[in-house]
């Protein structure tokens, strides 16, 4: 088989459509147009059992009651429902506190900062020098105040996976309410809102070889979890999410959710020994280092820093590769990774960060052929790299005083 | 962002990538940007009696426009006067590139790499 370029290596942005789910989506588009909401034909009633056989295959893969999901645009919104939902609906029993991480998804973030503008307070707790959260500092942090604690399961830049037992055991003893944000973690790791006590769960389907603009957020129901909707609308999905409900890519997600269900563990067993070859690969060419905790991490995400290369142009430089940058570095801002930063990474090493990743239909070859053109290239780069070669000399760059410009 | 014909053979087929002895008395060498920014250039002149520069070399850490905004300025300063190549701005560099206006200060990196080899060979010369 002749390779395919470039090769997709952004599986962390979005994935590839499984094909089968598309086969699906066809067919629902074809004849199955009814509105699921429409209870005087069978039209709607045949959209309703396609919605709900969908709800009960996302529930499965977290071990949830299906009347624990909801159906939604994706995960920002559902963490925007989550966050601001549980948040302005304890308002009234004195709650006013929120807990998150600095380094989460900016939906999260940005809920966040929303809220504080209403009077809420919240927490950007900083994260330990390999991402993970530090517990005794969470712990110290929850107040009579607190009504919910916001961390993501799996990061989106680095790939690592926080402790969610501990955490969900840490907030079910003081009484606060656990979200989080699973949109890279659904349906690659194993989850089960009941052993991990999570209260609610952002759910996205196009990072799930699903399609865009779906996601589902899952909410409990013992003990209940009371939401204020930020929706107004005919009160679909129990009142927590109006609108119509898109049978087609809600069958979508249902599909990609059950395949994930039977086939995450061989997946991972693939990726994982793609992810090793490749990292074995990559720190040999020294001066590599992976960003965020070796063995805590989803094997699909790897964020590595190249010293003495900056990160743009070594995406020009290995184009055939379809990767991105943890640094902003191609907008205006030229700030390296806000993520990367709350990691303590130096900025000269966030100025050089790249995420790969890889996913169901990532092929050895593949991998191969990445490997070969990133360690031609990082020579190439090196060789034309002032700061390589003060590092080769051993100069400390810290010891030059730089003019910042 | 798409980039022009000229910046992308600068940047795949960069000119003058090199060094030179730093304390030869002939050679001017300026080191600009800091690492915190992702960009540091390094450019080197080799200057002759006459005050000609006869040859130059860079490295550069940093963007494809940095990369290729420091090649073209090795390429036109060979054979100038020291003189005449104080004059180059950055603007002519831009254009020549055709830099997306984000990029703008990739040129300006390399402005102020040729005035400053330019202003460290004129030390090295008078110590």
């Amino acid at each position: 088989m002749t390779l395919k370029l470039p090769i997709y290596m952004d599986y962390q942005s979005t994935t590839p459509i499984d094909p089968r789910v598309i086969d699906k989506m066809i067919e629902v588009m074809k004849n199955d147009y009814g509105n699921p909401h429409s209870r005087s034909h069978s039209f709607g009633w045949k959209a309703e059992e396609i919605v709900e056989i969908a709800r009960r295959q996302v529930a499965k893969l977290i071990n949830a009651d299906e009347k624990e999901i909801f159906f939604t645009s994706g995960a920002t919104e559902s963490n925007n429902i989550a966050i601001k939902g549980v948040a302005k609906f304890y308002e009234n029993s004195q709650k006013n506190h929120i807990i998150t991480l600095e380094t989460e998804h900016k939906c999260v973030i940005n809920s966040c900062r929303d809220l504080e503008q209403d009077g809420f307070v919240v927490s950007y707790l900083p994260v330990q020098k390999n991402g993970l959260v530090d517990l005794n500092l969470l712990e110290k942090s929850i107040t009579p105040q607190t009504s919910i604690i916001s961390i993501m399961s799996v990061n989106n830049e680095i790939g690592v996976i926080q402790p969610l037992e501990e955490i969900g055991k840490l907030c079910r003893q003081k009484g606060v309410f656990f979200h989080t944000d699973c949109a890279q973690a659904f349906g690659k790791i194993p989850l089960d809102v009941e052993k991990m006590n999570i209260d609610l769960m952002s759910i996205s389907g196009h990072k799930i070889y699903g399609p865009k603009g779906i996601g589902a957020l899952y909410i409990r129901r013992k003990p209940r979890v009371r939401i204020k909707s930020i929706f107004s609308g005919g009160g679909q999905e129990r009142g927590i999410r109006s609108g119509t409900v898109p049978t087609q890519l809600v069958a979508g997600l249902g599909l990609a959710s059950e395949i994930a269900f039977n086939e995450m563990s061989q997946d991972n067993i693939r990726i994982t020994k793609l992810s090793k070859k490749f990292y074995d690969a990559l720190t040999a060419l020294t001066h590599v280092y992976l960003n965020g905790d070796k063995d805590h991490r989803y094997a699909g995400n790897l964020n590595f820093s190249f010293a003495g290369i900056e990160g743009e142009s070594m995406i020009m430089a290995i184009k055939d590769l379809a990767v991105s940058s943890g640094s902003a570095c191609t907008s205006s801002s030229l700030e390296p990774s806000y993520v990367l930063h709350a990691l303590g990474v130096d900025d000269e090493l966030a100025h050089t960060s790249i995420r790969f990743g890889f996913g169901r239909f990532t092929t050895e070859e593949e991998i191969d052929f990445a490997i070969d053109l990133i360690a031609k290239k990082v020579t190439k780069l090196r060789e034309m790299s002032p700061l390589w070669d003060m590092m080769q000399e051993g100069i400390d760059l810290k010891s030059i005083n730089w003019k910042s410009h | 962002m798409a980039y022009s014909k000229e910046l992308l053979e600068h940047y795949e087929n960069p000119k003058n990538v090199g060094s030179f002895d730093k304390n030869e008395k002939n050679i001017g060498t300026g080191l600009v940007g800091a690492p915190a920014c992702g960009d540091v250039m390094k450019l080197q002149i080799k200057v002759a009696d006459d005050g000609t520069i006869t040859d130059a070399k860079f490295k550069t850490f940093g963007c494809g426009s940095a990369i290729a905004s420091s090649s073209l300025a090795t390429e036109w300063i060979k054979g100038m006067k020291i003189d005449e190549a104080q004059k180059i701005t950055n603007h002519q560099i831009a254009d020549e590139l055709s830099l997306p206006p984000v990029k703008i200060h990739c040129s300006v990196l390399a402005e102020e790499a040729i005035k400053s080899a330019i202003e460290d060979y004129k030390k090295n010369k008078n110590s």
